[in-house]
């Protein structure tokens, strides 16, 4: 056991990890940040999605060590203080983007991560983007709208 | 995940005498190694992290060659371009996490026989520059996850000379997005390379009578009907040996048109 320090969402943050101690376990069991979400803990599903120096990351596929003086950004600081939800957030709300919601902490992370790299995806784009990202409840499309809608764009997108 | 030792060394000298280690095993993104550790199928006595390694990073392009430090993010090399087959390969590799974390290094050190990079390191004829030599392409890839690489020898560069024209086509394995056929074509001063991943049992391959035809005419027309034989391609529930040998022709064809 070693202790480590991250600074999660703007916060210094530190706690007890073991080598094998898998950042997404780290998160959610010592520092109690429960919202990053463990769907398959194999690397495919992306529920566990967070930000690590600014990247998109899975947090079940790397060792909490690897993230040891980094910054995190969870689902946990994306609302504002007083629980106002971010654009993402909203847009997730007001398009119906989620139904059990398992799977939407990690694709508002990649969101956010797709909207930083091009601020105004294509509905391809953002398709091939989520692609290492499954939702077993929404059928997708109301993801893809509310990602439209949160980029400023059109919603309608095309039933495929 | 069986418990193991932590070590995150700043220099390539002390990460090669940390592995020296019993048990050893070098970690670069993890995105092999981490999902293998949870199955329980290596149980390595400590890691030694690739990752805080400063001289592992980064690609220089220099006349006629790329160099790639193995620990290079395929969304580093997505976004680099020098040479544009090379990048788009690495930006279709698995999904943008996956590419944040990934490494070249760790992409040709595992030598998955559905792997996308050893077929582009293979195709180019680039050279794997470890800590210890320099070992050509040809002669690095031996068969299923196997390579000549020696115990605790670690991959620090690797070195593509720039093709005239190159392009790699990937027949998506749709489930795992791996190459369920992948074929990189190039041609070169040395003349043309085709490498094939994901479909024969001894992974990647060169196919040397598709080399043959296209270094007399470089076009798709001069494969025609062209297919390698079926023994001994992979035969599985994605598709059969048959399927498979079929596929490499056509995609082959595709990655010539691609190349121009
Ligand atoms: C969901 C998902 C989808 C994927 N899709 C694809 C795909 O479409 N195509 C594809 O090609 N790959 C795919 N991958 C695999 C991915 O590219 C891996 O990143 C890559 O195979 C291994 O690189 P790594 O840096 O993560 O290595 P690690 O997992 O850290 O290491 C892999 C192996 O290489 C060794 N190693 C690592 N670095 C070195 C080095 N410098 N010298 C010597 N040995 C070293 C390690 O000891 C280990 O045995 C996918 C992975 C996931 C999780
Ligand atoms: S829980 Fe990490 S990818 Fe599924
Ligand atoms: S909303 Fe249920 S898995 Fe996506």
């Amino acid at each position: 056991m070693a202790t480590i320090s991250m600074v999660v969402n703007g916060r210094q943050m530190s706690g007890e990890a073991e080598g094998r101690t898998l950042l997404s376990s780290f998160l959610r069991d010592a520092l109690g940040l429960t919202g990053t979400h463990v769907g398959c803990d194999t690397g495919q599903c992306g529920a566990c999605v967070v930000h690590v120096n600014g990247d998109a990351v899975k947090s079940c596929n790397m060792l909490a060590m690897e993230a040891d003086g980094a910054e995190v950004a969870t689902i946990e600081g994306q609302a504002a203080p007083d629980g106002t939800l971010n654009a993402i957030q909203a847009a997730f709300q007001e398009y119906h983007g989620l139904q059990c919601g398992f799977c939407t902490p990690g694709m508002v992370m990649s969101a956010a991560a797709l909207l930083k790299e091009i601020p105004k995806p294509s509905e391809a784009e953002i398709r091939k983007y989520l692609s290492g990202n499954l939702c077993r409840c929404t059928g997708y499309h109301n993801i893809v709208r509310a990602i439209m809608a949160a980029s400023g764009q059109d919603v309608a997108v095309a039933a495929e | 995940m069986y418990a193991f030792d932590f070590e995150r060394p700043s220099t390539v000298a002390d990460a090669v005498a940390a592995l020296s280690a019993e048990d050893a095993q070098a970690l670069s993104g993890g995105q092999t190694l981490i999902p293998t550790l949870k199955q329980r199928l290596a149980s390595p006595s400590k890691l030694v992290s690739l990752g805080g390694i400063a001289e592992l990073q980064g690609i220089t392009s220099d006349g006629d060659a790329v160099t790639i430090g193995a620990g290079t993010t395929h969304a580093a090399v997505a976004a680099d371009g020098s040479i544009p087959a090379l990048s788009a390969l690495a930006g279709n590799i698995g999904d943008p996490a996956v590419r944040n974390r990934g490494t070249i290094g760790g992409s040709l050190a595992n030598n998955d026989p559905a792997a996308c990079y050893p077929s582009a390191a293979l195709g180019l004829g680039a050279t794997i520059v470890t800590n210890a030599r320099e070992i050509v392409a040809d002669d690095f890839f031996q068969g299923l996850f196997t390579t000549a690489l020696d115990e605790g020898e670690i991959i620090t560069a690797v070195r593509f000379p720039k093709p005239q024209a190159a392009n790699y086509q990937k027949f998506e394995q749709p489930a795992s997005r791996f190459a369920l056929v992948g074929v990189f074509v190039a041609k070169g001063a040395d003349g043309v390379r085709v490498a094939v991943t994901g479909a024969s049992e001894d992974g990647v391959f060169r196919w040397s009578e598709a080399e043959a035809a296209l270094g007399s005419n470089f076009s798709a027309g001069a494969l025609d009907g062209m297919a390698p034989p079926a023994d001994g391609m992979i035969s599985d529930l994605h598709g059969s040996a048959a399927y498979r040998a079929n596929l490499v022709g056509v995609m082959t064809r595709r990655a010539v048109a691609a190349a121009g």
